[in-house]
Formats: structure tokens, C-alpha cells, sequence
């Protein structure tokens, strides 16, 4: 199954090409290998230094594992698009793999061996009883200049090195985590207020009064900061502040300039959006089919809702510098757009990594950072600043609405013969660093406003709203039409998986429904369109995990309320394949009584790493699929706290099963999104099969599915 | 308005000048130093901040100072000092029973409360346990065997 394909240089690679900086000698006896790729709750470290490690030929312990610091890292852009792995991982392997190489030239000679005469171990390389360790040649070898882009010939390697089965690579950071050492949210600088923002619920709110007064008398506040629209209140006592800032947001209407309101359901909402239209993708010629169908497919806007609200520090240093400590994605990229946004040459802004609560996407970190920043400049002091829950769920970025249209057609033999794809949707990316501008939420409000950058989504291939939007099947053509709307009621950027969700959601959907149109079984129907053995494999591993034709059909006979459904997905059509049957049960609501999933991640680098994100990504994708909608009004969003954003209880947690195919040689792929569109594809055909009436908009909540039974009534 | 408040917390003495009404998530993160407890919504719908008050479990940032007086308040640092909590505190390693782990604190100690009740608790009890707490990352599976592999250490100990 190995590839031939030359594979192209990582962009990591590219941008950080010498050797130098990616690994240099710690202290006591440690090698430091650096990476931009950072720590957001995925448990990417463990499998960085497991890399890094065993292709080093050392004992962890050996290892001194540092990410997304700027003064030090290599930028490695943002972590974010399942790329740590395929990027990250693969950038990191070929740095370690050539440090290696010039150190045990260095140690043949050394030893009067050949290279291949070498043992390796611990750090040190032997030869009939005598060693000498990366240590003793620290001084003798020059590396660190070596330009790793030109060395690059573009082979398949394997991640894992000679030992994969070595065990001490269990995650070292929950430990600290535990012991309240390991957030974000648990740094102290000295000196240092707490500062709370005055937002409404909207990120473009604002107040025409301020009561500036009043807010001075508040119990608590030591200061008040004002800037344009940016209202900071500040103390040393945090307790005191959290009060006075609920009593602030009392005093205070919001007002926003115009939101569209949320009165009809997505398909309406979203079509009736000002949007351009571009060119048309198309890709073979359709034929006449017999069969014709067409279908239309929503999701709504989703939040983040991490379980804590974003928090960053910053203190001002030595020579007009200034330090940020943030969990954002993208280090680099932040310590970039801060230091425009205050007016500051890049090399004085310093961002430090520090994990924070569990990170889907482009939320709050960035804009904190900034709230941070802007303010240790102001006051020349250390400001911690922690965001408030309904700071994270209004003001800060959401993912983007969806809504798909399939038309298709079909053969006599029951083949499709012609496919037509339209997208409705935002962009689903608005980073800071992306497009132009400045993509940070308090620079849009200070007394010196920049202003918010105009909405750019990303292309194919990797795209953003078109995302997967081209089916993972043998199809003879293909259209693709992409409606863009930049307006958006709420605040939207990247959000797990981009446009992915909607599109994987309602490419399986059909296929379900060309299915039943063709009287053909579900997967027997994929299978029949599709030519890649991986694919292949994982869904025929996800029916023998199921026992699907057995159990289906024992399901439709029973006529229980219970059902079952296919879901597949290769992520961005070049990462993790992914093929899921779920089985649920339908009353009230939908209950899901058990999920069996088989995915293909390439040559696993991290079992246990891998598994925890795939379980990880099954609950999130259930979640979003039963429960989750973004809801606002005109003055901003309602769904500010866990009462009106709920997400899955641990008592509607189903039974998973997951096999995790092992493809030794083949690049180790990404697995953070591969879960989410087939995971409500899934759902979407397990609600279908026992209800006989396909859900086609998410999420599918008992409001939702009691209509949909009334309409058909 | 503030007044001396004595309580324990982890098994130490502290005998604070504290607001009675400030709330007890913010004494123990700030005035106490001890960050592993966990601020997460701070209207008490997340469990995050959940710690044990005379080993009930309770959410730190709506209960006020004064209603610790001289009260036993446990943390994740605590745990330790437990043999149900070490359990507990190991079985999550054990099982990497985290994704982010910024939920775990709270969590660790509602399964302790649980368990220190029965050591055998059936599904309904650890739901109603548990279906006080939120996990975004979706570590529910892994925090479902953690607690399995206690019970069942109980079970042969």
C-alpha cells in the first residue's frame, strides 16, 4: 500500500528550514527539541515527544520539550486543521532523524566504526563496549545551520523509529493539571489586577452610556479604564471585581447597529442572505440519469462552548517589551497582529503558550490576549484578564451556518451518474493572521479603532465552507456552487472541522437516500461507488463491527423505534478515513444506544493519543448534532450560559466500540475532525432507518423532530 | 464588612480576614493560593469548581464564605491524603482519563463523594453523580472506565 507520491515539503519546514531551530542542548544533559504545534487539550505533546524521543534515541526523560513560545519556537502557524501530526509530527521526524545523522557520523568516527556498527540508546551510542553520547559531542558537531528544505527528497518515513512499542509516553501534563499548575488560569506575575471587560451580547454591541459614575462607586473596582468602546474594569481583588462587574452589566443597554433576526428556520434564513456567487466547479460530464433527487441539508451556528471562558496575562518588560502568556492556536500569528494592533515592533512582543481548557477552534484566547496586552501597556502593569462565560459565548467567534443542496441522478444499474453540490455559508475562518487586517475583537473598539477585516473564506482543496464538499466516491462528474454570505447575525470563525460537519452531513445523508431511492443497501451502495481500498476497509470494518445486515434488518423488523445508519468520511478528502454505524433509539427524544466506529489515521504514532481523540471527537459530534444551536434576538445572542446552550449529560452517553486500522509506513494522519460529519450522517440515517422520515437539519432535538412528524402528518 | 472565617481546606488550618459573602472559589484560588479548583462558569451549572464540604460535593463559586465556617473543604490536593481519593486520583491517570483536564478536578471529587458513600454504586447513582459536571472534549468514556476500574479495585481489595 505504499505510496509512490513524492511528498511536498511541510510548510513547517519551509518556513523554519535549519536544523537549529527545531532541536539545540538544554541543560543537564538534555536535548530541547522545539515545535510550534501546541498544547489545546488534544494531548499533541505526548505524541511530539514520543516522535521526537524515539527517533532521537533517548529516554524521555532526556527529552526537553518546548512549544509556542515565540522567542524561541519555530512558527509553525497555527494548530488547528488536524495538522500536528501530518505537519507537525512529520517536520519534527525529519529534524530529529538528521540531528541524529550528523551525531552518529560524529560517533563512528569517534569510535573508528561504521554508522551502521551503531547501538543507540539512552542518548548514547556504543560500539564493542565503548560509547560517547550526544553530550560528549555537544561542542565537536556543527548542525544547527543545516538547511532541512534542501534535504528534503520528499520520502515516507515512519514516525515511530525502530522501538514503537516503548512505553513512558503516557501524557506528563496531567499531572500538573491536576495539581493546579498546568492552566493558564493558574499564573500569578507579581503585581499584577485583574481586569473584566464591559461586552454585551453581541461582539459588535455597544452602549451609549457607560455610567461612568457609577461604575467608579462600585464596591471592588479599583479603576475604571475607558478607551472608545473598550471598558475595562480593574482591581487586585478578583472576588470584589466579579461582583462589581455583574452589578456593571445591570447598569448598562446594549445596542447593536442591526442583526438579522432569527425567525425562520436555517434554509430560509440563510438563502435569504445577500451572498456571491462564484464560479461554478465542474469537474467530468454528468449524464442523463433515470432516478433524479434532490435534497437540502442545514446546520445552524455552534459555539465553542469550552468549559472555561478564554483567559489570558501580560506584563510589560525591559526595553519597551511585552510579554503574553495565551492559549491560543496560533502563537506566532498572535504575537504578529498584536504587535500591530499596539503599534509595536514584532520582536518586542513576546507570546507564550500555556495550556488553557479544550480548544475547537478559533475562540476567545486571542481576543483576551489582546484585552491582556492592550491593557499591561496602558497601565505598565501585569493584567490578568479573564474572560466571563457569556464574554466567550457572544463575543467570541461561533461556528459558521450551513446549509447544503444536493441534486443528483442515477443509472438503471442504480449508479450515480450525475452530482450537483450548492453551499449557503459564511467563511469559517476569521483567525487572527488570516486574510488581511486585524482579527482581534478589542482592537475594533479602543479609542484608536482598526477595523474588523472584511470576511475571507479559505479554498479548496483544504476549503472552509466547501470543505469535503466534493463526495469521497467514484462519481462520473461533478458541480459544486458556492453561495458566500458575509454577513452573519453572530460572529463566526473556524469551528472543528470547518464546513466539513454540514457537507459530510448531507453527502451521506443522500447516499442514504439514493440508497432507499435505488432499493440497494446503504453501504453496499458506498462500496459499489468506491474504488479506494482504505475506504473500503474501513466500512467494511464498521459493518462486521455492527453486524449490519443482520442487525439492521432485525431492527426493521422489530419496528421499535430503534434504527441504524452509515456514516463515512475521509477528512479534507486526503486525511483520516472514518466510517461509523450508530444505533438509536427514538421516543421523545433521540437516545443513541451505541456508536461502532472504524478509522484509518495512517501509521498510528500514539495509540492511546489517537483513541482519545477519536472517543473525544464521537461525544463532541453527538453533542453538536442532538443538542447544540446558537439562538439570538436583536440585541445579541440568548444562548449565554449552560441553560440555554446545553450539551450531552454523561446519562446520554452511549456505548462506543473503535477499531483503529494501523497503516505502518503510510504518513500518520490528523484525527481531531474526522469524527464530526460522519457522526451526524450516522445519527441522520440510524433517525431515518427507525423512523421512516429523514431529519435533514441539525441539531435534531425533540422540538425539531416532533414538528418534522407533525408536517408530514 | 469582612470577618475572620476559620475553616480547613486539604487538612490545613486557615484562619482568614475574608468578605463572608465573597464566594468560596475565589478564597481558595486567591487567598488560599490553591488553583485546583477550577473556575468554569461561576453560576454553578458546570461543576468545574466542585470541591467537598464535610465530603459533600458542592460548587465552590455559589457558595459563600461564611457557610464554610469551621468546615472541612477538600480539594483535588486532598485527595491524596484519601484512600478512596487516591484511588480515585490514580485510576484517572491510569485510564488518561482527560482531554483538556480542565473539567478533572471537579470530577475527581464527585467520584470521591460517590464512592466514599458505596463502593459499589450502581449506573443510575454514578450518572446522578456525574450529571452534575460538563465535559466538552468528550472524555466521558474514559472518565466511565476510570471509574469502573475503582470500583472494581474496591471490589477485590
Amino acid at each position: 500500500m505504499s505510496q509512490n507520491i513524492k511528498n511536498a515539503l511541510p510548510t513547517s519546514l519551509q518556513a523554519n528550514p535549519l536544523l537549529g531551530s527545531w532541536i539545540q542542548f538544554g541543560a543537564n544533559n538534555t536535548l530541547r527539541v522545539l515545535s510550534g504545534k501546541v498544547e489545546i487539550g488534544q494531548g499533541i505533546n505526548a505524541s511530539l515527544k514520543k516522535i521526537a524521543t524515539l527517533q532521537l534515541g533517548l529516554n524521555p526523560a532526556q527529552l526537553d520539550f518546548i512549544a509556542g513560545d515565540t522567542q524561541i519556537c519555530p512558527d509553525e502557524w497555527y494548530t488547528a486543521g488536524s495538522q500536528s501530526i501530518e505537519v507537525g509530527g512529520h517536520s519534527l521526524a525529519f529534524a530529529c532523524k538528521h540531528f541524529r545523522s550528523f551525531f552518529e557520523a560524529a560517533a563512528a568516527k569517534a569510535l573508528s566504526c561504521k554508522e551502521s556498527d551503531l547501538i543507540l540508546s539512552n542518548g548514547i551510542f556504543s560500539f564493542k563496549g565503548q560509547s560517547i553520547s550526544y553530550f560528549d559531542l555537544q561542542k565537536s558537531v556543527e548542525y544547527k545551520t543545516f538547511q532541512l528544505d534542501q534535504a528534503w527528497t520528499g520520502e515516507s518515513f515512519s514516525l515511530k523509529g525502530e522501538k514503537s512499542s516503548v512505553d513512558g509516553f503516557a501524557r506528563d501534563d496531567l499531572h500538573e493539571k491536576i495539581g493546579g499548575k498546568g492552566f493558564i488560569q493558574d499564573l500569578v506575575l507579581p503585581d499584577m489586577v485583574h481586569a473584566r471587560i464591559l461586552r454585551g451580547p453581541h461582539a459588535h454591541a455597544v452602549a451609549d452610556d457607560w455610567h461612568l459614575d457609577k461604575l467608579k462607586m462600585l464596591v471592588g473596582v479599583d479603576q475604571v479604564f475607558v478607551s472608545g468602546q473598550f471598558v475595562a474594569l480593574i482591581s487586585l481583588n478578583e472576588s470584589a471585581l466579579v461582583t462589581a462587574y455583574e452589578k456593571a452589566q445591570t447598569l448598562i443597554t446594549w445596542r447593536i447597529k442591526s442583526v438579522l433576526p432569527q425567525e425562520k428556520g436555517m434554509e430560509e434564513f440563510l438563502t435569504g442572505l445577500p451572498s456571491v456567487r462564484s464560479e461554478p466547479i465542474v469537474e467530468g460530464t454528468p449524464k442523463q440519469g433515470s432516478v433524479k433527487h434532490v435534497a437540502r441539508y442545514s446546520r445552524p451556528y455552534i459555539a465553542h462552548a469550552s468549559i472555561s471562558p478564554s483567559c489570558a496575562l501580560a506584563m510589560p518588560t525591559e526595553d519597551d517589551s511585552l510579554s503574553v502568556w495565551s492559549h491560543t492556536q496560533g502563537p506566532h500569528k498572535l504575537r504578529d497582529q498584536l504587535a500591530l494592533a499596539l503599534n509595536m515592533p514584532a520582536p518586542k512582543v513576546r507570546v507564550i503558550h500555556v495550556s488553557g481548557p479544550g480548544c475547537y477552534g478559533h475562540n476567545g484566547a486571542d481576543d483576551v490576549a489582546f484585552d491582556a496586552a492592550f491593557l499591561a501597556q496602558e497601565l505598565q502593569r501585569p493584567v490578568r484578564v479573564q474572560w466571563m462565560r457569556s464574554d466567550e459565548m457572544s463575543a467570541g467567534p461561533v461556528g459558521a451556518a450551513s446549509l447544503v443542496e444536493l441534486d443528483a441522478s442515477l443509472d438503471d444499474s442504480g449508479s450515480i451518474v450525475s452530482w450537483d453540490a450548492t453551499v449557503w455559508s459564511h467563511t469559517h475562518i476569521a483567525r487572527p493572521g488570516w486574510g488581511e487586517g486585524i482579527n482581534l475583537l478589542g482592537a475594533w473598539s479602543t479609542a484608536k479603532p482598526v477595523p474588523e477585516p472584511k470576511p475571507v473564506d479559505m479554498f479548496l482543496p483544504a476549503g472552509g465552507g466547501l470543505r469535503n464538499i466534493k463526495p469521497y466516491y467514484d462519481l462520473p462528474s461533478l458541480k459544486v456552487k458556492h453561495h458566500f454570505i458575509s454577513e452573519s447575525p453572530v460572529r463566526v470563525s473556524a469551528l472543528r472541522s470547518l464546513g466539513a460537519y454540514a457537507n459530510t452531513f448531507a453527502i451521506e445523508s443522500f447516499m442514504d437516500e439514493l440508497a432507499e431511492l435505488s432499493n440497494q443497501d446503504p453501504i453496499a451502495f458506498r462500496l459499489k461507488h468506491q474504488s479506494d481500498q482504505r475506504a473500503r476497509d474501513v466500512l467494511e470494518k464498521a459493518a462486521q463491527m455492527s453486524n449490519w445486515k443482520a442487525y439492521r434488518q432485525e431492527l426493521s423488523e422489530a419496528q421499535d423505534g430503534r434504527g441504524l445508519g452509515i456514516g463515512f468520511g475521509r477528512y479534507k478528502n486526503k486525511s483520516a478515513f472514518c466510517a461509523v454505524v450508530i444505533e438509536v433509539e427514538v421516543a421523545e427524544s433521540v437516545k443513541v444506544n451505541k456508536v461502532w466506529m472504524a478509522v484509518d489515521a495512517g501509521e498510528i504514532v500514539h495509540f492511546d493519543a489517537l483513541l482519545n481523540q477519536v472517543e473525544g471527537g464521537i461525544i463532541q459530534a453527538l453533542s453538536w448534532s442532538l443538542k447544540e444551536e446558537v439562538h439570538w434576538n436583536e440585541v445579541g445572542s440568548t444562548t449565554i450560559s449552560w441553560d440555554d446552550y446545553p450539551i450531552l449529560n454523561f446519562d446520554e452517553v452511549p456505548a462506543v466500540e473503535i477499531e483503529l486500522i494501523d497503516r505502518p509506513g503510510e504518513p500518520g494522519l490528523g484525527s481531531g475532525e474526522l469524527a464530526a460529519g460522519p457522526i451526524a450522517a450516522a445519527l441522520a440515517n440510524a433517525v431515518t432507518h427507525a423512523l421512516q422520515m429523514r431529519p435533514r437539519h441539525l441539531p435534531f432535538t425533540p422540538d425539531r423532530l416532533s414538528k418534522m412528524i407533525m408536517d408530514s402528518n | 464588612m469582612s470577618e475572620i472565617i476559620s475553616f480547613h481546606l486539604d487538612g490545613q488550618a486557615h484562619s482568614q480576614e475574608l468578605d463572608p459573602n465573597a464566594k468560596l472559589l475565589y478564597t481558595i484560588r486567591n487567598d488560599c493560593d490553591a488553583k485546583e479548583v477550577r473556575f468554569g462558569c461561576g453560576a454553578g451549572n458546570c461543576g468545574a469548581c466542585t470541591v467537598l464540604i464535610d465530603g459533600m460535593p458542592e460548587q465552590s463559586c455559589t457558595v459563600p464564605n461564611w457557610a464554610v465556617a469551621d468546615k472541612k473543604v477538600t480539594t483535588a490536593a486532598g485527595l491524596k491524603e484519601d484512600a478512596i481519593g487516591k484511588l480515585v486520583l490514580d485510576a484517572f491517570i491510569e485510564e488518561q482519563a482527560a482531554q483538556c483536564g480542565f473539567c478533572i478536578n471537579g470530577i475527581l471529587m464527585s467520584v470521591t463523594a460517590l464512592l466514599k458513600k458505596t463502593t459499589k454504586p450502581n449506573k443510575e447513582q454514578i450518572n446522578e453523580s456525574l450529571n452534575r459536571h460538563l465535559c466538552r472534549c468528550g472524555t466521558h468514556l474514559r472518565i466511565l472506565r476510570a471509574i469502573d476500574r475503582v470500583i472494581h479495585q474496591l471490589s477485590t481489595s
